[in-house]
């Protein structure tokens, strides 16, 4: 075995010229993505539970078809049509954003659709019964609890979501595996950069794993 | 813009369209080149399967063994590793960081070193199928096996294991078609499979739509045909009474 590793090149200097850009921009796709996916999710979910066939038909096209395609495929799809389709280019950072939200919505639906379904029809009969519209029975009293259910599923999901950023590779966007992998080559080290990237998502999705393993058994609902 | 699909019959160095689509003498045309890479991403993901479902099974099976803490611990660990570092990391770990550290390994060719990624990374996530498969069964299964005086390994392999694999078929399907797309990744390390293609045709051709249509398109028939093998093995493998059909699967 050949263990010549040299990690002294990691100084702070490099470590915010190269890898702080590239997490800023990881953990801002994280966020961006998932408050819209989960926005545009709970949007599919609703129409796919809507019992409407010319709502449910499309939403359900939309979130099994994006679900059979690979991730780094819908990237480079919307890489390619976006500029077409407004007609002046687009950087690969803002194309990942859009790319991400899209993508994330048709899992986060499946993820709302399950959280919604495992409320109680009692509950929204009792909506019904207090005299409350659709809109005020889905506010007050389905989504709170649908949302109290699927907190961990959800958190779980982000997880993974902040996992897949480091898929921007495919355009070049500069994440934080890019910045990682930027850092290796003007250094000549790539393989500590390597190495030093996967310790750092390691121990990132690790301790969220395990935050919401704690989440969970605090706020599990007691029926 | 039109539709302009005689790109596939293209020859993928004169960029002549070829009779028959089908480049002949050694030349290749893009359809030719599509269908290899499909070929390719078919049986990475394949491999990786394989790979993934013998080392899952084990390392989930290791993980519910009563009174032995230390082999559910390094159990445990070996799925928090493989789960916490992106599939792309570990890719780009195997590649590069691998055969540097082990001079050894120099010698394994990309498609080994791909697979090995997916499978080890996908059995981290079917050997915790395994686990709470297994867990979903009745104590009681676990003690009338060791009643009628089977050993350990006498009671998962003829009590607790067929029917914890009958319960993880759902989620197991959706793992395979996990396995599918996950080799997309594998464009990084230039494996020559339908996503580099992708890339690489787009790129030559300047159609990018029509090459991205059609890639798509494999993927979604090979999602398509994963899902009716599965339900078939799904459908032969039913223990009558015990099982409901549809059921959601170890929750």
């Amino acid at each position: 075995m050949n263990l010549s590793l040299d990690f002294s090149f990691y100084n702070w200097d490099l470590i915010s010229n190269f890898v702080l850009k590239g997490l800023y921009f990881s953990l801002m796709l994280t966020l961006v993505a998932t408050i819209g996916g989960v926005i545009f999710g709970t949007v599919l979910a609703l129409m796919r539970l809507s019992g409407k066939k010319w709502l449910v038909v499309p939403a359900t096209i939309y979130v099994n078809g994006m679900r059979s395609i690979p991730l780094v495929m819908v990237i480079l799809w919307f890489f390619l049509l976006v500029p077409a389709i407004i007609g002046r280019p687009i950087g690969a950072e803002l194309s990942a954003v859009v790319t991400f939200i899209a993508f994330e919505a048709a899992y986060f639906s499946e993820i709302m659709r399950a959280g919604i379904q495992s409320v109680p029809r009692g509950q929204v009969y009792a909506g019904q019964a207090l005299g409350m519209t659709y809109g005020q029975n889905m506010k007050l009293v389905v989504l709170p609890q649908a949302f109290r259910n699927m907190l961990p599923v959800l958190l779980t999901q982000t997880i993974i979501l902040f996992q897949d950023t480091s898929l921007v590779y495919a355009i070049g966007a500069y994440d934080m595996l890019k910045g990682f992998e930027v850092a290796g080559k003007n250094f000549g080290r790539p393989i500590e950069a390597y190495l030093a990237a996967a310790v750092l998502y390691f121990v990132m999705c690790y301790a969220l794993s395990w935050m919401v393993k704690r989440l969970h058994q605090k706020i599990a609902i007691i029926r | 813009m039109s539709w302009d699909w005689q790109v596939f019959c293209q020859d993928t160095m004169d960029k002549e369209v070829v009779q028959g689509c089908f480049g002949k003498g050694g030349d290749i045309t893009y359809l030719d080149w599509m269908l290899s890479a499909w070929g390719w991403t078919v049986s990475v993901s394949l491999s990786a399967l394989v790979l993934a479902l013998v080392l899952g099974s084990v390392i989930g099976t290791l993980r519910t063994l009563q009174g032995r803490p230390v082999v559910v611990r390094l159990g445990n660990a070996w799925v928090e590793l493989f789960r916490n570092i992106p599939l792309l990391v570990q890719i780009f770990l195997w590649y590069h960081v691998v055969p540097t550290m082990f001079p050894a390994m120099q010698a394994v060719p990309g498609f080994v070193l791909v697979v090995l990624a997916l499978g080890l990374f996908t059995s981290a996530r079917i050997a915790e199928q395994v686990r709470s498969g297994i867990q979903a069964l009745p104590r009681g299964q676990r003690y009338a096996g060791l009643a009628v005086g089977f050993t350990t390994f006498q009671t998962y392999r003829y009590v607790l294991l067929p029917m914890a694999f009958r319960i993880i078929i759902p989620p197991l399907t959706s793992e395979t078609m996990n396995i599918f797309k996950n080799s997309s990744v594998a464009f990084a390390v230039s494996v020559a499979e339908l996503t580099m293609f992708a890339m690489q045709a787009q790129e030559e051709t300047s159609r990018g739509i029509e090459v991205y249509l059609a890639v798509t398109a494999c993927y979604i028939v090979s999602a398509f045909a994963i899902n009716r093998i599965m339900a078939f093995i799904e459908k032969r493998a039913r223990v009558p009474g015990l099982i409901v059909a549809g059921g959601s699967g170890g929750h």
